[in-house]
């Protein structure tokens, strides 16, 4: 479904992303792990070009999303992002974060907007605080919010990128629920995390990146057990 | 002599304020001034809107469109002639320009046009002042990024600068008594006018106490909103 050919990407002198060349299959669950600026998140960003590439080429569903003619909005509408930050309207009431974007860009009337939301917000427990503010809510509850914004969109795939790094410690299971349940309806996803259970536990390949390129990769148990690559063996001893 | 002084207050008042209506004069000098400061805050929002935006578009992309980069020089020139030339220059310039029928339009042009200078700071800083993840949250959404700026950024923009823009409309009360340069009967050119009819000197601090009092109620009313604007951020 995604198809990344000889990726690259610099900030200035620094080579972030160096020649990456991967593929991801519809309905694959990849986590992406890997030491503090190793490329995570610009790989991800890359991904729904909100980072532009310097050069390589990256195919979705069997076009060139990278070539200059693409309409990078048109290609954002199938690929939903879920952020560090959460990234919430801070101005706008739950139902209309969730709503804005299916009605502006013209998927839904705000009638059957509404109704979709009603019925995520239902699935999170969150009914209640339809016609609250963000900042009503605790930093659990506003992930998830952010979760399904994204999938009121109805994606084809979904990017996560640290989605419970900025959480408090006892928030953390409520939102990887919300994601395992997100990957076991079928999802095709893309999670860059530092929490290793759950890697090991939802995805289903792993990818290790350091220095911008993919060092190893597995399925999780082969990952994490016998690790191959020695920079992959001490970034497991440490964070293990 | 302590009566001597009252009553040569009290006639100089008679003179200067209720001799032959003169106090209706001030009224209209009131409501010219009040309406320079409204026509020029309004013109100053919507271009120093578009000037900001004008920057701000030139500044994110990193391949601009001709176009773009030609109006992003123009908004330079604009905003650098302006904040670098008196007010009042500007306004007799305008005045002399033969097509321009009276002082009043010259005055609501050239006060919004001086104003918009300013006020596209404002409006940069504002939007400036915005999380990038607001952006990037409305695009990943798929949402353009006029229509981010539209739903997301500025919405949130203004309520930030909303208070920096009152500070605009209340400068501009005071700043437009330069007016009466290009003949227009705002307040302060009202009291200069019966000054010179009475040859009483009263007219200037009457002027200038109405000025106090609207600029007090102003602020009043700003610190109002500000109040429960941090009341409604709190939580
Ligand atoms: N906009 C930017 N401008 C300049 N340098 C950047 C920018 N974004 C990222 N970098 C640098 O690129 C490198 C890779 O960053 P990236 O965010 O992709 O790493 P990461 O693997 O996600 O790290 P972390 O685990 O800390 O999130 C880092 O050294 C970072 O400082
Ligand atoms: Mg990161």
């Amino acid at each position: 479904m995604i198809e990344i050919k000889q990726l690259c990407k610099s900030y200035g002198k620094l080579r972030v992303l160096n020649q990456i060349s991967e593929g991801i299959e519809r309905g694959e669950k990849v986590a992406v792990i890997g030491p503090s600026g190793s490329g995570k998140s610009t790989f991800l960003r890359c991904l729904n070009l909100l980072e532009k590439p310097d050069s390589g080429e990256i195919w979705f569903n069997g076009k060139n999303i990278t070539a200059a003619d693409v309409d990078t909005d048109q290609v954002r509408q199938h690929m939903g992002m879920v952020f560090q930050h959460f990234n919430l309207f801070p101005h706008l009431t739950i139902r209309q974060n969730i709503t804005l974007a299916p009605v502006k860009l013209k998927k839904q009337s705000q009638a059957e907007a509404d109704e979709q939301a009603t019925q995520l917000l239902a699935r999170i427990g969150l009914t209640d605080k339809a016609d609250t503010y963000p900042n009503m809510l605790s930093g659990g509850q506003k992930q998830r919010v952010a979760i399904i914004r994204a999938l009121a969109m109805n994606p084809e795939v979904m990017l996560f990128d640290e989605p419970t790094s900025a959480l408090d410690p006892e928030m953390i299971g409520e939102v990887l629920d919300l994601i395992r349940e997100v990957a076991d309806s079928g999802m095709t996803m893309v999670i860059v995390t530092h929490e290793m259970k759950f890697a090991r536990e939802v995805a289903s390949r792993v990818l290790f990146m350091d220095e911008g390129k993919i060092k190893e990769q597995n399925d999780p148990a082969r990952l994490f057990d016998s690790p191959q690559n020695q920079r992959l063996q001490e970034f497991l001893s440490k964070v293990l | 002599m302590r009566l001597f002084l009252a009553q040569s207050l009290w006639s100089d008042f008679q003179k200067s304020f209720l001799d032959k209506d003169r106090w209706l004069m001030y009224l209209d000098g009131l409501k010219m001034t009040l309406l320079l400061a409204l026509v020029g805050t309004v013109v100053g929002i919507i271009l120093g809107l578009l000037v900001a935006l004008i920057k701000y578009s030139y500044s994110t992309r990193k391949k601009n469109k001709p176009w773009l980069t030609l109006l992003n020089w123009l908004a330079n020139l604009y905003t650098t002639v302006i904040r670098g030339t008196p007010v009042v220059v500007q306004l007799l310039i305008l005045f002399s320009l033969s097509f321009m029928p009276n002082g009043v339009l010259a005055s609501f042009i050239g006060f919004g046009v001086n104003s918009g200078a300013y006020v596209a700071e404002v409006f940069r800083s504002g939007i400036n002042s915005i999380d990038m993840g607001q952006m990037e949250a409305g695009r990943s959404l798929g949402l353009s990024s006029r229509a981010t700026m539209r739903y997301i950024i500025l919405p949130q923009a203004i309520k930030n600068i909303l208070p920096a823009l009152f500070n605009e409309f209340i400068a501009l009360v005071k700043e437009t008594s330069v007016a009466g340069y290009i003949a227009v009967n705002d307040l302060t050119k009202v009291a200069d006018r019966i000054k010179g009819i009475t040859f009483v000197n009263l007219p200037l601090y009457i002027v200038a106490l109405m000025y106090l009092c609207i600029v007090y109620l102003l602020t009043l009313i700003q610190k109002r909103i500000e109040v429960r604007y941090s009341r409604s951020d709190r939580n």
